[in-house]
C-alpha cells in the first residue's frame, strides 16, 4: 500500500485540502480577534483591542455561573458516560447473544434522533419529575447523548484487542479485575478518552436540548450565549464563544498531541 | 515400572453443540517428561490443552494436579504455564514488564524480581532486549520473551500450543534445540502440541497421537514408529508402505495372495504397514533378491528421487501404494515406467486392522 502520490495529484490535493482546512476554522479566526475588540459592536476587523469583554465576563455573575454549571456538567457526563459507554461497548462486544446486534442499534439511537425532538419529550417527563433546571437533570439527558459516542469510540479501540492476551494474564495468574485493570483498560484507554473527549464537548456546547430544561437559577453557557445573542449586541458573547472553543479545542489538542503519541507506541500489534 | 504421575486425566471429555472436540480420553503425565499431543487438524489437541489450562470447562472428567482435583479451580490459581502460538505478549509493556507480570502477580518484591527476570532473559539468551517493547522484536524473539514469561515463576507444567507454528523452517529447528535445552535445564514437565510429526519425534520424550478427539497410542516415537497399534498411527508417524487386504480365517491376503505379518487381527478388513527402508527392489524376478524375502508385490514405477543417503521409489501396486528407501550401495539400475518387485521379510510387516 506505499503508493507513491504523483506531484500533480499532490499540488491538487494541496489546494482542496488548504481551502476545507480555511473553510473549516474560518469562525475561530472571526471569534477570536472579536474576543479582543475594544468597541462595543461586532465590527470586524476590530479597530482597536481590549480585554474588558474578557473583564465583562468574569465579572458578571451570570456569565461565571453558567460557566460554572456547564464545567460542572460537563465533567460529571464524561466521567459517567464513559464509564456507562465503556462497560457498554464491551458487554456488546463480548455477548454471544443474537440480541447485541439490536442492543448495539438501540444504544446508537441518541445520534439519530433530532434533539428537538428528544428535547420536547424529555421536557414533558421532566416537567412531572421537577428535574428542569437542576444539575441531575442536565447530566442525565447530556450523558443520554454523549454515551453513543463513547460506545462508537470505545468499539473502534476493541476491534484491534486480542482477547488472548486476557487467557495469558489468567495463565500468569491474574484474576479478572487485575487483568481488567493492567491489560484490558491500558490496551483500550485511547479509544476511552476519545470518549470522554466527545462527551466532554456534547455537553459542553449543546444547546437546543438544553433549551428545555433551563429554568432561572440553572443556566448553562451556551444556554446564555444564545439568549444573550438574541437579545443584545454585547461583545461579551465574543469573549464567551472564545472560551466555549478555547476549551472544546484543548479538550481535542489534549487527545491529539498527548493521548495518542503516549499510546502509538504499544499500538504495534504483536500477532501476525 | 509406573512413576507417579504429576497430572492425570480421565474420562476428561468437551463438547459443544454439535460436535465432540475431545472424546473420553485417559492420561498420566509423568513428572519432568516432554510429551506431545501430535495430530491432524480439529483433532482435539488445543482443546485438551485448554482443559488443562483452564481455558475451558470439561463436560465430563476429571483432572489431578499432583492428586488434587484441578477441573474446579479457576485458571489464574492453577500455576501452571501456557505458551500461545501467537505470543500474546502484553504490547503496552516492555519486555522486563512482560516478563515481571506473574511474579507481580505473586507478590515477589522488586529485588527478586529484578534477579528472576535477569536470571531467566539469560536463559532465552534476550538480555539485550528487557527494555524493548514487542512490537520492536520479531517472531522468534517475541516467542522467547512468551517462554521467559511463562518459566520465570516455575510452573511445575508448561503447557505450549504450537509455539514455533509462526515460525520459518529454520528458526524453528534452532527454537527446537533451545527448547530442548531449557526443558534439561528446568526439569519440569513439558506438554506440548503440534501437528509436525518431525517436530513431535525431534522433541519429545513420548508422543501422544490424537486422532478425532481420542489418543490412538501413547508412547515413545521409537515404540509408535515400530511397534504402531492402528494404521492411523503408522500413517501419520514417518513414511510406511500400506497394502491393503482382508483377514479370513486368521491369514492375511491381499490381491490373491496370502502374506504374512507380525500382530494378530481379527477377520474383516486388514492392511500390511511396512516402512521405507525395510522394502527392496529388484527387476521382476526378483533376481537380486535373497531368497528368504518371501513377501513381495509387482508394481510399477512412479518416482526415482534421490535422497542423499540413497535412492526413494515410489512405487504403484494393485495392492497400494509403496515407498522404499534404498542404500545407494543397494539402488537398482530402473526407470520410471519399469516394472519391478518390491519385497520384504515378514517380520518387518505389521499386521493392522484396516
Ligand atoms: N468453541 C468451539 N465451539 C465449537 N466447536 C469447537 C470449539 N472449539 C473447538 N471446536 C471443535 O473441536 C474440535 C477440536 O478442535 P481443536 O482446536 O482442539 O483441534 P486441534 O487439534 O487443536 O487442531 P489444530 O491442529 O487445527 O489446531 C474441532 O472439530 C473444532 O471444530
Ligand atoms: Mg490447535
Amino acid at each position: 500500500m506505499n503508493s507513491e502520490v504523483r506531484p500533480g495529484t499532490k499540488v491538487v490535493l494541496g489546494i482542496i485540502t488548504a481551502f476545507i482546512a480555511v473553510w473549516l476554522i474560518a469562525p475561530m479566526f472571526i471569534v477570536f480577534p472579536l474576543s479582543f475588540t475594544d468597541d462595543a459592536s461586532f465590527q470586524f476587523p476590530p479597530r482597536a483591542w481590549s480585554t474588558r469583554w474578557y473583564e465583562s465576563f468574569f465579572t458578571n455573575p451570570q456569565w461565571t455561573d453558567a460557566l460554572r454549571n456547564s464545567a460542572i456538567i460537563g465533567t460529571l457526563v464524561a466521567i459517567i458516560a464513559a464509564t456507562l459507554g465503556t462497560i457498554t461497548a464491551l458487554a456488546i462486544n463480548r455477548s454471544k447473544s443474537r440480541l447485541s446486534g439490536t442492543v448495539q442499534a438501540i444504544m446508537l439511537t441518541p445520534l439519530i434522533i433530532p434533539p428537538i425532538i428528544a428535547g420536547a419529550g424529555i421536557y414533558t417527563f421532566f416537567l412531572k419529575t421537577d428535574l428542569v433546571g437542576t444539575i441531575f437533570g442536565f447530566v442525565l439527558v447530556h450523558v443520554t447523548l454523549a454515551l453513543p459516542l463513547v460506545v462508537i469510540a470505545v468499539n473502534a479501540s476493541l476491534s484491534g484487542y486480542d482477547r488472548s492476551l486476557e487467557l495469558a494474564a489468567a495463565s500468569l495468574g491474574a484474576g479478572r479485575l487485575t487483568t481488567f485493570v493492567t491489560v484490558t483498560v491500558p490496551l483500550i484507554l485511547p479509544g476511552i478518552l476519545a470518549g470522554v473527549v466527545f462527551a466532554f464537548v456534547t455537553s459542553f456546547d449543546e444547546v437546543i436540548v438544553a433549551q428545555f430544561m433551563v429554568s432561572p437559577a440553572l443556566q448553562t453557557l451556551p444556554m446564555m450565549m444564545y439568549t444573550s445573542v438574541t437579545r443584545t449586541t454585547d461583545p461579551t458573547i465574543a469573549a464567551a464563544a472564545a472560551l466555549v472553543l478555547g476549551a472544546v479545542l484543548l479538550a481535542f489538542g489534549l487527545y491529539q498531541f498527548v493521548v495518542v503519541p503516549l499510546t502509538r507506541r504499544s499500538r504495534g500489534r504483536t500477532s501476525v | 515400572m509406573t512413576k507417579e504421575a504429576i497430572l492425570d486425566l480421565q474420562g476428561l471429555s468437551k463438547s459443544y453443540d454439535d460436535s465432540i472436540a475431545v472424546d473420553n480420553i485417559d492420561l498420566s503425565i509423568l513428572p519432568g517428561e516432554f510429551l506431545t499431543f501430535l495430530g491432524p487438524s480439529g483433532s482435539g489437541k488445543t482443546t485438551t490443552l485448554n482443559l488443562i489450562a483452564g481455558f475451558v470447562e470439561p463436560t465430563a472428567g476429571s483432572m489431578l494436579l499432583n492428586g488434587a482435583p484441578l477441573e474446579k479451580m479457576p485458571a489464574h490459581e492453577r500455576n501452571l504455564g501456557v505458551v500461545f502460538q501467537h505470543y500474546a505478549l502484553f504490547p503496552h509493556m516492555t519486555v522486563t514488564d512482560n516478563v515481571a507480570y506473574p511474579l507481580k502477580q505473586r507478590k515477589f518484591t522488586a529485588a527478586k524480581r529484578a534477579e528472576a527476570v535477569r536470571d531467566v532473559l539469560k536463559m532465552v539468551r534476550l538480555e539485550k532486549y528487557a527494555s524493548r517493547y514487542p512490537a520492536q522484536l520479531s517472531g522468534g524473539q517475541q516467542q522467547r520473551v512468551a517462554l521467559a514469561r511463562a518459566i520465570v515463576y516455575r510452573p511445575p507444567i508448561l503447557l505450549m500450543d504450537e509455539p514455533l507454528g509462526a515460525l520459518d523452517k529454520k528458526l524453528r529447528e534452532w527454537l527446537q534445540m533451545e527448547l530442548r535445552r531449557i526443558h534439561r535445564e528446568l526439569g519440569s514437565t513439558f506438554i506440548y502440541v503440534t501437528h509436525d510429526q518431525e517436530e513431535a519425534l525431534t522433541l519429545s520424550d513420548r508422543i501422544a497421537v490424537f486422532n478425532e478427539g481420542r489418543i490412538e497410542q501413547i508412547g515413545t516415537g521409537k515404540e509408535l514408529y515400530d511397534e504402531p497399534n492402528t494404521l492411523f498411527v503408522g500413517k501419520f508417524i514417518g513414511e510406511s508402505s500400506v497394502f491393503e487386504g482382508s483377514m479370513t480365517d486368521g491369514r492375511f491376503h491381499a490381491g490373491g495372495k496370502e502374506y504374512w505379518g507380525s500382530g494378530t487381527v481379527r477377520d474383516g478388513p486388514a492392511a500390511l504397514l511396512v516402512r521405507p527402508e525395510k522394502l527392496s527392489i529388484s527387476d521382476e524376478a526378483g533376481s537380486t533378491l535373497p531368497e528368504d524375502l518371501t513377501n513381495w508385490v509387482i508394481g510399477e514405477i512412479e518416482d526415482i528421487v534421490f535422497v542423499g543417503s540413497g535412492m526413494k521409489y515410489t512405487v504403484n501396486t494393485a495392492i497400494g501404494g509403496a515407498v522404499a528407501h534404498v542404500p545407494a550401495e543397494r539402488a537398482v539400475d530402473t526407470h520410471i515406467g519399469d516394472h519391478v518387485r518390491v519385497a520384504w521379510h515378514p517380520q518387518d510387516a505389521k499386521l493392522l486392522p484396516a
